[in-house]
C-alpha cells in the first residue's frame, strides 16, 4: 500500500511539475466554458438589414420603424434603388433586406393588400429562416394593429409556458455538453499521453521490473487525473451556478456520482488509447480525431442528433458523452432524480466495464 | 594572436541569473591539434564549447574561433567549424544520401562535391549498401561515425566534438579515434570532450575544468607527472575531488 | 538561395515520409467535409408533441389532427393526464406539450374566449422558441377555421392585408451544406498552417537537431523560410483537395472567382504560419505546443462564425472576433464561394489579414532565438 502511495505521489509531481500544461488543463475549463455560456448562441439578434423603401409613407415608416425596435434587427443601410442591394450582399453588410414598392400604403387603403418583399442571405439557411420568420411576425403584428380596434369573436388565447429554462439561455444547454467536452479530455487524452510517454522515455520499463502490481501502475496513473477531472467539474459547476445561474435542480450527489462514472469511463478509453499508441503524437492524434471531435459532434449539444443521417445517428450511441449529457441535463436542469436516468447510467457502467476489461487486458499483453 | 591558433580565449565567463557556469577561462588551441576538454559533470565544459561554437552568447571574455572574432563575426566561425552535439543529430527519417545532402548544401558545397564527399565517407566507414536506408534504422556505433563524417563535411578549420563516443562499444569507439586521428592529420583542429580518461590519453594536450575554472592544462604525460600519477585517471580523481558543485 | 532549396528539399522529404502528417493531410479532409455537414444541421424540423387532451371534444379532435398533420410537428404522446406528458417531456420523449382543458370547445362557443395551454422544453431555447411560434400559428389558422364556421363571411369588413414574399438569395434551396462545407475548408487550412508547422519546429527542438542547424552558417530569415514555405504550400494543396471535394460530393461550386479565393488563402496562410511559428518559439515540448495550439485553435475556430452568428455574440466576444484571422477567412469563404463576392468586395478582409501576417511572423521572428 505504501508503495502504491508513492506511486500516487510520484504522478501528482509529473502533473504539478509541467506549469504550461497544467495551466491549459484548468484553463480551458474555464475558457470553454465562458465561451459557451456567453458568447456562443444560436440565437439571432441585431443582425444589419437594410432597407429598400420606394414609397416611404406613414405605412412603410412606421413598419421600418418597428423593426427597428425590435432586439432582432439593427438597420443597416437605406437604400435608393434595386441596384444597390447585390453589392451590399456581397460586401456581407447586410442579412436582410426589406423591399416595400412603390405606393404601398395607397394601395393598402384603396386595394386592402400591398406586398412587401423580404430578401435573405441564405448563405446561412437557419439564419435566413428565422430573420424571414421574425420579419414577418413583425409585418404581421403591425397589420393586426391596424384593425385592433375591431372586436373579434370565438377567440382561442394560448397560453405559454417555458419549462426548465424560462429566460431560454444559451447555457442550459451548454454546461452539460462543455462538462462532457472536458471530462473526455482531461480524462482520456491526458492519461493515454502520460502512459505512452513514459513507454517513450523508457521509465515504463524500469516501472514494470519493480514488484509493484501491473494493475496498480493503471491505477496510479488513473487517480491524479481523476483528482483534476473532479476539480474541473467543480470550478465548473461553480461557475455555472454563480456566474451563468444556471441551477442544480436534482440532487448534487447524484450529479457527482455520474460525472465520477463518466470520468472514470473517459479514463479507462485513455488507457485503451495508450496501449495501441506507439507515440505521444499518436496518442494525441487519436484522442483528437477518435474522441474529442465524436464528443463535440455526437453528444448532441451543438448539432441536434435527430437531424443527422440514420447511420450518424446510430454511431452517436456508441459515444459516452452522449448518454453522459443526457443524463446532466435531467438531474441538474429537469431536475429528476435515477428512476429517468437510470437506463442511460447501465449503460454507462456497461461501457466503462467493457473497456476497462479491454484495456487491462491489452495492458497485460504488453507486459508480457 | 599567434597564427598558429585555431582557438584563442581569455578570461570567457558564462552566467546564468547567479550561476557563474564558466569562470573566466584563457587558453589556446593550436593549429591541427587533438585538444581534450575534461571536467567533472556540470563543470562548465558544454557550456564552454556552446559559446565557442556560436550557441550561447558569452556574458564576458574575448574569444577568437578559427581567425575569427566570437562577438564581430560569428556567421564566419559558423562556416569553419564543425560540430557534433551529445544528442544524435542527424535527421532520422532521412536517408544517409539525404542527410549528406542537406548538410553538405547548408554548407554551400556544390552537388558534384557533395557527391565526391558522400561517396568517399561510404566507402570510408563501408556503407555503401546502407546509402538509402534511413538513418533512424542504423545501429548506434554507426549513427556517430556517420554524425562525426557529416560535421567534416565541408572541411571545417576545427571540429567540435560533444562527448561524441558516449554509450558506443569499445571497438567502434577505437575506430572512432582513428577517424578522429585522420582529421587532425589533414590539419583539421579537434576539440572533444570526454568522461573517458583513456581516451584523454590519445589527446595532444588536455585541460580540466573544476567549478567553471580551468584547474589543469598540458600534454597527458605531463599532467601524470606533475600531479605525480600513473595516468589521467588519477589526475582527474585528484582535481575533481576539489569540486564544490555537485553533479547536475 | 541555394540554401534555401536545400532547405525545402529536406523538408519535404521528411513530410512526405511521415504517414501521420499525410494522413492528416489527406485523410482529415475527407472525413471532415464528409461527416460534419451531414451532421451539423441546426434546422429545427421533427418537433417532438405531445396532447393532453381532456375535453374529448370534435373540436379537440379537429385541433390534435391538425397538429399530426403538420411537417413540423410528431404526436409522440396523446393523453387525457398532463403529468404523463409531462414525464414524456423529463423522459426527452416530447418537447412540447399542448394541454386541451376540460370543456374547451364549450368555452368557446358559449363565453366566446377558450384557452390552451402550452409548455416547451426550453432546455434548447431555439427550439423551443421555433416550437411555440410554430404551433401558434397552426392554432391561429385552426382559430380562422372555427370563426368561417360560425360567421358568414360578408358580415366581415375586408381587413387590409400585407403580401409577405421572401425571397432566399445566394442558397434558394437553403442547402445548409453549402453554408458548413466553406467554413470546413478554413478549419483545415487553418490547422496545417498553425497545427503542423508549430509541431514540426518544436520536434526539432525536442530531437535536438535544431543545434546542429544553428551551428551551421544558415541564416534565421533562410531556416524560416525553409518552415514556413512547404506548409505554405501544403495549406494550399488542402484548400485545393477540399475544393475538389467540395465539388465532388456537394456540387458546391465557386459563385465568385477561385484566383480570389486563393489570394486570400495566400495571405491568410502568411497569417496562421505566423501563429504557428510564435507557438514554436514559446513551447519546448510536442505535447506543450499540441496543447496550446489546440487550445487557440478551439478558441479560435468557436468564436469565428463557423457555427454561430457573430451578430449574436456579446459586445466582447465581438472586439475578439475581430482579432481572430478566422473570422476573416470564413467570412471571405462563404461570400466568394456562395455570393460570388470580388476582390474589391474582400479589401478590408485582405487589408485586415495582411496586417495579421506583418504582426505575427515579426513577433515569432523576433521571439526566435539562434543564440541565446
Amino acid at each position: 500500500m505504501k508503495q502504491f502511495l508513492y506511486f500516487i505521489r510520484k504522478e501528482f509531481y509529473h502533473l504539478l511539475r509541467d506549469r504550461r500544461t497544467l495551466f491549459i488543463l484548468f484553463g480551458m475549463p474555464m475558457a470553454q466554458i465562458l465561451i459557451f455560456g456567453f458568447a456562443l448562441t444560436n440565437e439571432v439578434k441585431n443582425s444589419r438589414i437594410a432597407i429598400l423603401d420606394n414609397s416611404k409613407d406613414e405605412v412603410t415608416l412606421s413598419i421600418i420603424h418597428r423593426l427597428e425596435a425590435s432586439r432582432y434587427f439593427t438597420i443597416a443601410e437605406n437604400l435608393n434603388s434595386y441596384a444597390e442591394l447585390e453589392p451590399v450582399f456581397q460586401e456581407g453588410k447586410i442579412r436582410l433586406a426589406v423591399v416595400f414598392p412603390e405606393q404601398f400604403q395607397n394601395s393598402l387603403l384603396h386595394t386592402n393588400e400591398a406586398p412587401i418583399q423580404l430578401i435573405a442571405d441564405a448563405t446561412d439557411p437557419n439564419v435566413a429562416n428565422t430573420l424571414i420568420n421574425y420579419a414577418s411576425a413583425i409585418i404581421m403584428d403591425y397589420q393586426n394593429s391596424m384593425k385592433e380596434t375591431k372586436e373579434f369573436p370565438y377567440v382561442i388565447k394560448t397560453e405559454l409556458r417555458m419549462l426548465y429554462n424560462p429566460q431560454l439561455k444559451g447555457s442550459y444547454n451548454f454546461v452539460p455538453g462543455v462538462m462532457a467536452m472536458i471530462l473526455m479530455l482531461v480524462g482520456a487524452m491526458m492519461t493515454s499521453i502520460s502512459i505512452v510517454r513514459e513507454t517513450e522515455l523508457g521509465t515504463m520499463e524500469v516501472i514494470l521490473v519493480s514488484p509493484i502490481i501491473p494493475i496498480r501502475i493503471i491505477l496510479a496513473k488513473m487517480i491524479p487525473y481523476l483528482l483534476l477531472s473532479m476539480v474541473n467539474i467543480a470550478s465548473i459547476l461553480i461557475i455555472s451556478v454563480y456566474i451563468l445561474e444556471v441551477p442544480i435542480n436534482g440532487s448534487l450527489s447524484l450529479l457527482l456520482f455520474e460525472c465520477f462514472l463518466f470520468t472514470l469511463t473517459a479514463l479507462a478509453l485513455g488507457l485503451l488509447i495508450s496501449s495501441i499508441s506507439s507515440s505521444q503524437q499518436v496518442a494525441m492524434l487519436i484522442s483528437l480525431m477518435g474522441l474529442f471531435l465524436p464528443t463535440v459532434m455526437f453528444s448532441g449539444f451543438m448539432f441536434p442528433i435527430e437531424n443527422m443521417p440514420m447511420p450518424l445517428q446510430l454511431l452517436s450511441n456508441l459515444i459516452p458523452a452522449k448518454w453522459f449529457y443526457y443524463i446532466v441535463k435531467d438531474v441538474m436542469i429537469k431536475g429528476t432524480g435515477l428512476e429517468t436516468v437510470w437506463k442511460e447510467t447501465l449503460i454507462l457502467i456497461g461501457m466503462l466495464v467493457v473497456l476497462l476489461t479491454i484495456s487491462i487486458k491489452k495492458f497485460k499483453v504488453r507486459l508480457e | 594572436m599567434s597564427m598558429e591558433a585555431a582557438i584563442s580565449v581569455s578570461d570567457l565567463t558564462k552566467r546564468f541569473g547567479d550561476f557563474t557556469a564558466v569562470d573566466g577561462i584563457t587558453f589556446d588551441v593550436k593549429k591541427g591539434e587533438i585538444f581534450g576538454f575534461l571536467g567533472a559533470n556540470g563543470a562548465g565544459k558544454t557550456t564552454a564549447m556552446r559559446m565557442l561554437c556560436g550557441l550561447s552568447l558569452p556574458t564576458s571574455g574575448q574569444a577568437n574561433v578559427a581567425g575569427f572574432d566570437l562577438y564581430k563575426e560569428p556567421e564566419k566561425i559558423k562556416k569553419n567549424i564543425g560540430y557534433m552535439s551529445q544528442k544524435f543529430s542527424l535527421y532520422g527519417d532521412l536517408t544517409i544520401r539525404e542527410n549528406n545532402r542537406f548538410y553538405g548544401g547548408i554548407y554551400g558545397l556544390t552537388d558534384q562535391q557533395i557527391k565526391e564527399k558522400t561517396q568517399f565517407m561510404l566507402e570510408h566507414l563501408h556503407l555503401e549498401d546502407q546509402a538509402d536506408t534511413l538513418v533512424r534504422a542504423l545501429p548506434l556505433g554507426w549513427k556517430q561515425k556517420l554524425s562525426f563524417s557529416v560535421s567534416m563535411i565541408h572541411d571545417p578549420k576545427i571540429v567540435f566534438l560533444d562527448e561524441p563516443t558516449g554509450g558506443v562499444d569499445p571497438i567502434t569507439r577505437r575506430e572512432f579515434w582513428s577517424m578522429i586521428y585522420e582529421a587532425a592529420h589533414s590539419g583539421t583542429t579537434v576539440f572533444v570532450t570526454t568522461h573517458y580518461m583513456d581516451e584523454a590519453e590519445y589527446c595532444d594536450r588536455v585541460s580540466i575544468m573544476v567549478d567553471g575554472k580551468i584547474e589543469a592544462m598540458d600534454s597527458p604525460s605531463a599532467l601524470s607527472k606533475q600531479y605525480n600519477a600513473k595516468g589521467m585517471e588519477e589526475v582527474f580523481v585528484q582535481l575533481a575531488r576539489k569540486a564544490i558543485r555537485s553533479d547536475n | 538561395m541555394r540554401t534555401l532549396r536545400i532547405l525545402l528539399e529536406k523538408e519535404f522529404r521528411q513530410i512526405f515520409r511521415d504517414p501521420a502528417i499525410l494522413r492528416l493531410i489527406f485523410i482529415m479532409p475527407i472525413i471532415q467535409l464528409l461527416v460534419l455537414p451531414l451532421a451539423a444541421d441546426y434546422e429545427v424540423k421533427d418537433i417532438n408533441i405531445a396532447i393532453v387532451d381532456q375535453d374529448h371534444s370534435s373540436y379537440s379532435r379537429q385541433l390534435t389532427d391538425k397538429i399530426s398533420a403538420s411537417t413540423y410537428f410528431n404526436l409522440v404522446i396523446y393523453t387525457h393526464s398532463y403529468n404523463e406528458a409531462i414525464r414524456g417531456v423529463e423522459k426527452d420523449m416530447a418537447d412540447v406539450v399542448l394541454q386541451i382543458p376540460p370543456s374547451f370547445e364549450k368555452k368557446l362557443i358559449k363565453e366566446n374566449e377558450a384557452k390552451l395551454f402550452m409548455a416547451l422544453n426550453a432546455i434548447n431555447g431555439v427550439k423551443a422558441n421555433l416550437g411555440g411560434v410554430y404551433l401558434r400559428s397552426i392554432i391561429n389558422d385552426f382559430n380562422g377555421e372555427v370563426r368561417l364556421d360560425w360567421l358568414q363571411f360578408p358580415r366581415f369588413n375586408p381587413q387590409p392585408l400585407i403580401r409577405i414574399s421572401s425571397i432566399n438569395w445566394f442558397n434558394p434551396l437553403l442547402n445548409y451544406q453549402f453554408f458548413m462545407v466553406p467554413g470546413i475548408l478554413v478549419i483545415l487550412v487553418t490547422l496545417v498552417g498553425s497545427f503542423l508547422a508549430a509541431l514540426n519546429i518544436v520536434k526539432e527542438k525536442e530531437i535536438g537537431t535544431i543545434e546542429q542547424i544553428n551551428v551551421t552558417p544558415i541564416r534565421k530569415h533562410q531556416f524560416i523560410l525553409g518552415k514556413l514555405i512547404p506548409f505554405w504550400i501544403l495549406g494550399l494543396l488542402v484548400l485545393s483537395i477540399g475544393l475538389l471535394l467540395a465539388r465532388i460530393f456537394y456540387g458546391i461550386i465557386p459563385a465568385g472567382s477561385l484566383l480570389t479565393v486563393y489570394l486570400f488563402a495566400a495571405v491568410y496562410l502568411l497569417a496562421v504560419l505566423g501563429l504557428g511559428l510564435l507557438i514554436s518559439t514559446y513551447t519546448e515540448t510536442q505535447q506543450q505546443a499540441m496543447l496550446i495550439s489546440f487550445f487557440l485553435m478551439m478558441v479560435f475556430i468557436l468564436l469565428g462564425g463557423l457555427y454561430t452568428s457573430i451578430d449574436s455574440m456579446p459586445k466582447w466576444a465581438q472586439i475578439f472576433t475581430m482579432f481572430n484571422p478566422v473570422t476573416y477567412f470564413i467570412e471571405v469563404m462563404r461570400m466568394v464561394v456562395l455570393k460570388g463576392s470580388n476582390l474589391y468586395d474582400i479589401r478590408y478582409h485582405l487589408l485586415i489579414v495582411s496586417g495579421f501576417g506583418v504582426f505575427l511572423n515579426s513577433w515569432a521572428i523576433i521571439n526566435y532565438k539562434k543564440r541565446s
